[in-house]
């Protein structure tokens, strides 16, 4: 067989991976399956799709397991995969964007407490314009419906009370109006 | 030396130890802290995690009014740190946000601890020395977001800072050396996946040990609390019993210097680090 010969490789170009690149910025395509994120990545033992795979579930358009897997949501975004990578790919931030493509597009977390957490966290900020870190633990742990959680969190919040490490009163961003402002701007259309 | 500082949301709740230990050292050493104006939360992860935009325009509007303050900017957590940098970036490449014009990137954004050793340096450190840090072992942990990614961070080495080994050095200490200083905590997933962060902690505690070490110093209100508050419970589930003091640096800079307020911040520890103080005669 002559190279003439040989059979086109066909990579199919999925408009998952143009969403993907598109709204991340990253170029997700010059992956190489290296394996160097997930040789790194110190998630990896509680993750269904790891680091270099999920890269290639992107490159492939296998969007409803990347969106349903683990992985997105227990990623702690610790950025050792996007320092090593040798493709220059952020890929801290691609799990970003196939979280934030997920709770667009409505699907469910796998990890539920996750999202729960992080609007939580959101919505003191929304509120207080800083993280008003007691309220915000127990509102979390409200809608997260863990009881056990909230039993807990009260106790080591008296434990922090009696340390000095609580303040009664939220200190509170004054131009509030600005904070709202850029939760406006920058609200995600659904 | 004027410096203003984003201290971020921990600094007043779970980290007041911190807070109050670094405006000590600072003071001591002749820096001027001036409190960002007004400043509002980085958004940390929870803002990238679910909006892009909304992270950047959060961290970005710290960045106009240290514009305008016009001092460099010295920042003590290690997540602020990096979400107000990716901020930087993208407004030094010319991206317009709202509320903050013509950000030219001309004052410097530095953590903290890189600032002490880099900027106020070693000779200015000695000059307070009252009690050298004889006979601890520490080792020094630097957390994923100070050093990571290096092309946000600017991190001269991303994967084995020194600054703070340097400063606990030049102050005394047997510090030692591990390949874990930049290894994740799992302080993301702390009330989310408790279990998972607990094994990332422990993993740490352990790699402490087995590098000789009797303590850890942090530079992170996140990292300190992660790692200080939750060796009860992983003593109870392993079996194995944890007591490894956590030490903010600037702890152990003011213990050094003499600073008469050292009792009342290692007070606030979850994990009581005086007995250990107490055994190498430092307290
Ligand atoms: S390190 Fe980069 S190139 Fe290598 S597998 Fe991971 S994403 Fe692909
Ligand atoms: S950022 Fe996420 S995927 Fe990357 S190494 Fe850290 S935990 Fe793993």
């Amino acid at each position: 067989m002559t190279v003439a010969e040989l059979p086109q490789l066909v990579v199919p170009e999925s408009s998952f991976k143009r969403e993907v690149e598109r709204l991340s910025g990253e170029n997700v395509s010059t992956c190489f399956q290296c394996e160097k994120c997930t040789n790194g990545c110190p998630l990896h033992s509680w993750m269904d799709i790891l680091p270099h795979r999920m890269m290639r579930c992107v490159q492939l358009g296998v969007k409803e397991e990347a969106l349903r897997s683990d992985t997105i949501w227990v990623c702690a975004s610790c950025e050792t995969c996007t320092a090593r990578c040798p493709n220059g790919i952020d890929i801290a931030h691609v799990m970003d964007t196939l979280r934030q493509i997920s709770q667009r597009d409505h699907v469910p977390a796998s990890q539920r407490s996750v999202p729960i957490f992080h609007n939580a966290f959101l919505g003191s900020i929304k509120r207080h314009g800083r993280v008003y870190e007691g309220a915000m633990a127990i509102t979390y742990s409200f809608k997260n419906e863990s009881w056990a959680g909230v039993f807990k969190l009260a106790g080591m919040g008296m434990a922090m009370f009696r340390k000095g490490k609580v303040n009664i009163i939220p200190k509170r961003v004054r131009s509030l109006g600005q904070i709202k402002d850029i939760f406006r701007r920058t609200e995600l259309k659904g | 030396m004027d410096v203003s500082i984003y201290p971020g949301c921990s600094l007043d709740g779970t980290a007041k130890e911190y807070g109050e230990s670094l405006e000590a050292i600072t003071s001591m050493l002749g820096v001027n802290l001036h409190e960002l104006k007004d400043w509002n939360c980085c958004g940390a992860s929870s803002a990238h995690s679910m909006n892009n935009d909304l992270a950047v325009a959060l961290a970005a509007r710290n960045l106009g009014i240290a514009d305008q303050m016009g001092m460099d900017l010295v920042v003590p957590c290690a997540a602020c740190y990096q979400r107000l940098k990716v901020a930087e970036k993208r407004l030094v490449a010319g991206e317009k946000l709202e509320g903050v014009d013509n950000y030219d990137g001309k004052i410097h954004i530095k953590p903290l601890v890189d600032f002490l050793w880099d900027d106020v340096g070693e000779k200015q450190i000695l000059s307070l020395l009252k009690k050298r840090l004889e006979g601890l072992n520490p080792v020094c942990y630097y957390g994923c977001l100070t050093a990571r990614p290096p092309k946000i961070t600017d991190a001269k080495s991303p994967e084995n800072p020194m600054s703070m080994d340097e400063i606990m050095t030049c102050l005394g200490a047997n510090v030692r050396q591990w390949s874990y200083k930049t290894d994740c905590c799992g302080g993301s997933l702390i009330l989310t996946r408790p279990d998972i962060a607990r094994t990332l902690i422990r993993k740490l505690l352990d790699m402490a040990e087995e590098a000789g070490a009797d303590c850890v110093v942090a530079a992170c209100p996140m990292c300190q609390s992660n790692l200080d508050g939750r060796q009860r419970e992983i003593s109870q589930e392993s079996g194995k019993e944890y007591n490894v003091p956590i030490f903010y640096f600037t702890e152990l800079m003011g213990l050094a210097c003499g600073n008469p307020s050292v009792k009342k911040w290692l007070g606030r520890h979850v994990t009581d680090p005086r007995p250990l103080l107490t055994r190498k005669s430092l307290v």
